[in-house]
Parts: structure tokens; C-alpha cells; sequence
């Protein structure tokens, strides 16, 4: 479990975060929804520990981590997995010493075993045998993939995915969502995902936050969506005409 | 280790030549028709390419070729979220990326400037003697009249210092880019410039402190 508990964040005179209070529940895909410049990446990086709150605590269970050490943090750290927007996958590395890295950096095991982990995550992801691939040589999605076998590799209790579908067919994310929420369920993580794709929400969100201009707008599941009275959430979810058409028909059944 | 030392080899090799084969012709030319002896010109050919010319051209070179490379590829790594990604993975990325070019630069430059100044040297023996300036033994007998050690230490103190100057604005410009590929484009120009600013002003400082 991940609590934000009144969270600020300012750049100068830009508030971008006002007193975000939230709970991510362990074994669920927790949502971070809104438009562009509601605060969702700031909130994602607060919470992951890339930028500190100008005010405000992020407590993983009982330990808050704008309190913690360098060394507390780095600790923590090793339970935290992240998929990057970009994907991050460093292009000079093959996707086998991609997803090796965490475990180069934090483990003393030998090559023998760091081998067998990377071909489990690999086959996690469906992609067993690119291991001698580099990142350029694999489409958007298998990149996504790899991010995710790299991000699980040191099953990590914390999974932060950030725009996970951004860039990819509508198939593919389909698939991208899929195989984040089993694994989240496999390995009863805590899952954040920023994103801002509608089949994320109707799918995969299990516990879901708008955030609106900086503050906490409404918070539900994806159940609840449909059936939202919320003014902000609906202008959010439904602003395709398609979408709206769709709802109405759900709501006449 | 490689880029940094065998990667700039041939830059370091073409400037030396022509440092040094710059330097014998001016101060022939300026030493024509005077009672200096001839012999002279080999002897200021080594203390001006060891003591100033080498490690300073060698180094400002250095900073546009390797320091600019610095930054672009530290920055590159910004803006494309590898260093964030490091950050999640809980390594610290200023040692992890930073120190081992600040420790390649430490020991190669040292040693590309000591290339650079025997070089610089050959540079003023093809430039006076095949030319007809002067003969083989004067230019030689030059090379090896009033030697002094501490030159050369002067030399590595020079080198190492704008190693690290160079290595460190570097890396500290590709580290904190922001922004796009413009951004990192400038960030790279800054490298170099402040580098160059920086290794000139050292340069002076350590003429002062260890020559008087």
C-alpha cells in the first residue's frame, strides 16, 4: 500500500499539486487519470521518489519516503519497479543486459542465475529468445515489454508505469494492460499507472484518481465510472462523441 | 578509457606536428640575425611545447572533441529517462556515469599530452632540419641543453588539472540539461566553452604558482 497524504508541489508560483490525499492498494492497478497538466507526472514522480512535495508525506506502509536516508531510500528502491514512457532501455545494451542491469547493480549473483531470471521475465512477457536483440531492432511494443520484464526483474512489491500505452496501436496497449494487471495480481503488487487512455480505465481500473487542475476530482473504480455524476469525470471520460454514445447506450439497457 | 585516449590520437597527433613545426619556424625567423646560437631553437621548441603548448592545445582540443561528446551523451541519457530510470534502480548516477570518464580522462589526457609533446618536438626537427634552418646536431644539441625536471612536472599538473576541467564541466552541463535536443545542443557549446574559459584561466594560475 502507497498513501500520498497531502501532497503540494510548486515550481516557483505554479501550484501544481494542491493536497493530493490518496491511497494505492496493494494488489490492484491503481489509476492516475486527468488532461494534460492536471499534475499526474509530478504526482508519479513524487510518489517514486524523482522529485520531492513541497509539502505533504508518501508513506510505503509505515515508512515515509520524504523522511527516509539516502541509504532508506536505496533499500526501498530495490522493492520499486518502473516502466517509463520512453521505455528508457538503454540502446547501447542488448535486451538481456537491459533487463540484467537491476540485478548487476543490487545483486552478487552469478552470471548463471542472473541468466535464468531475465529468461523467466522474458517468458513473463512473452519474449522468450530476443535476449541477443537490441532495443532498436524490436517494435514499440516488444520495447514496452522489455521495460516491464527490467521493472519486474527484482520482483519488486511496487510497480510504477507511466503512460504505459502511449505510442501503440490500440491492440497492443490492449495487451500492454493485460499483462500488467496479471502480473499485479501474480506477484500482489502495488501498481500505479498514469495514463490517460479510456481502455486503461474501462479495463484495468480497479481504483482509480482524476486528478483536476491539481486536486483529487473524484476517486472510484472502473465499475463506478459508468455511473458517475461527477461533472469533471464526465467531461474527462466521455469527451469523444463515441464514448458519449456508447454510455447512453449502457445507461438505456 | 579508449574514446577518450586511442579515439583522439589522431587529432592529438596532427595539432602536435604543427604546434611544434609552427614553433621552430616563428622563433627561427625571429632568432635570424641575432648572436643567439642556433642550437637555441631546439631547446625553446621542447620548453614551450612541454611546459605551455601541449597540454593547453592538446586540451582545448580535447574539450571541443571528447568534453562535447561528454555532454551529449550524459544529456542524451537525461532526456531519454535513462538516468531517471537509474535513479528508480536505486544506483547513483553521478558516480555511476560521471566517474569513470573523470577517471578515464585523469589517466589518458596525461598521457595524450606526453604524446603530444614528444610529437610537438619531432614536428620542429621536420620543420627545421629536412628544411635546411638548421642542422640535425643543433636542433639536437638543443633538445638536450638546460633541461630542467620540474617542466615536466609542470606539464602532468597542467594535464591532469585540465582533465579534470574539462571532464567535470562536461558532464555537469550533459547531467543537467533540460528541455529538448535544441537545449542539448547548447548544453554541448556550453561544455566546450566554459571548458576552454576554465582550462585558460587554470592555465594561468598554475603558471603563477609554480613558476615564481
Amino acid at each position: 500500500m502507497i498513501r500520498a497524504e497531502n501532497i503540494y508541489k510548486s515550481f516557483g508560483d505554479n501550484e501544481v499539486l494542491k493536497g493530493i490525499d490518496f491511497t494505492f492498494e496493494t494488489g490492484k492497478t491503481n489509476l492516475i487519470i486527468g488532461k494534460s497538466g492536471a499534475g499526474k507526472t509530478v504526482l508519479l514522480k513524487i510518489l517514486v521518489g524523482l522529485m520531492d512535495p513541497t509539502q505533504g508525506h508518501v508513506w510505503y506502509h509505515d515508512r515515509d519516503l520524504v523522511e527516509m536516508s539516502k541509504e532508506e531510500t536505496r533499500q526501498l528502491r530495490m522493492d520499486v519497479g518502473m516502466l517509463f514512457q520512453g521505455n528508457a532501455l538503454f540502446d547501447s545494451m542488448t535486451v538481456e543486459e537491459n533487463i540484467r542491469f537491476p540485478l548487476d547493480m543490487f545483486t552478487n549473483q552469478k552470471m548463471k542465475p542472473k541468466r535464468e531470471r531475465v529468461n523467466f521475465c522474458l517468458e513473463e512477457v512473452s519474449l522468450a529468445g530476443i535476449n541477443d536483440k537490441f532495443p532498436s531492432e524490436i517494435s514499440g511494443g516488444m520495447q514496452k515489454r522489455v521495460g516491464i520484464a527490467r521493472a519486474i526483474v527484482l520482483e519488486p512489491k511496487y510497480l510504477f508505469c507511466d503512460e504505459p500505452n502511449s505510442g501503440l496501436d490500440p491492440k497492443t496497449a490492449i495487451k500492454i494492460d493485460e499483462l500488467i494487471s496479471e502480473i499485479t495480481v501474480q506477484h500482489n503488487m502495488t501498481t500505479v499507472i498514469n495514463t490517460h487512455d479510456m481502455n486503461s480505465v474501462m479495463e484495468i481500473g480497479q481504483n482509480i484518481c482524476l486528478l483536476d487542475m491539481g486536486k483529487l476530482a473524484w476517486q472510484g473504480n472502473k465499475s463506478e465510472v459508468m455511473e458517475t455524476t461527477n461533472e469533471t469525470l464526465e467531461s474527462f471520460i466521455f469527451a469523444s462523441p463515441f464514448l458519449q454514445k456508447l454510455r447512453a447506450k449502457a445507461l438505456s439497457k | 578509457m579508449y574514446d577518450i585516449g586511442v579515439g583522439s590520437l589522431m587529432i592529438v597527433f596532427v595539432i602536435s606536428i604543427f604546434i611544434g613545426a609552427v614553433t621552430a619556424v616563428q622563433f627561427a625567423y625571429q632568432l635570424g640575425n641575432s648572436f643567439i646560437p642556433p642550437y637555441y631553437i631546439g631547446y625553446i621548441v621542447r620548453d614551450m611545447t612541454i611546459i605551455e603548448l601541449a597540454p593547453t592545445f592538446t586540451c582545448l582540443v580535447l574539450a571541443g572533441k571528447v568534453g562535447s561528446n561528454m555532454a551529449a551523451e550524459i544529456g542524451g541519457m537525461r532526456q531519454k529517462e535513462h538516468i531517471d530510470a537509474m535513479e528508480i534502480m536505486g544506483v547513483n548516477t553521478s558516480a555511476y556515469l560521471v566517474m569513470p570518464k573523470l577517471l578515464a580522462a585523469l589517466i589518458m589526457i596525461p598521457i595524450l599530452v606526453s604524446i603530444s609533446a614528444l610529437i610537438s618536438n619531432l614536428g620542429g626537427y621536420l620543420a627545421s632540419v629536412p628544411t635546411g634552418f638548421y642542422s640535425h646536431s643543433e636542433y639536437v644539441q638543443g633538445l638536450r641543453s638546460f633541461f630542467i625536471p620540474w617542466n615536466v612536472v609542470m606539464m602532468y599538473v597542467k594535464a591532469v588539472t585540465f582533465a579534470f576541467i574539462l571532464t567535470s564541466v562536461s558532464c555537469y552541463q550533459g547531467y543537467f540539461v533540460k528541455g529538448g535536443s535544441i537545449e542539448l545542443g547548447a548544453a554541448s557549446t556550453r561544455a566546450v566553452v566554459f571548458s576552454d574559459i576554465l582550462i585558460l584561466i587554470a592555465d594561468y594560475i598554475i603558471a603563477i604558482v609554480l613558476t615564481i
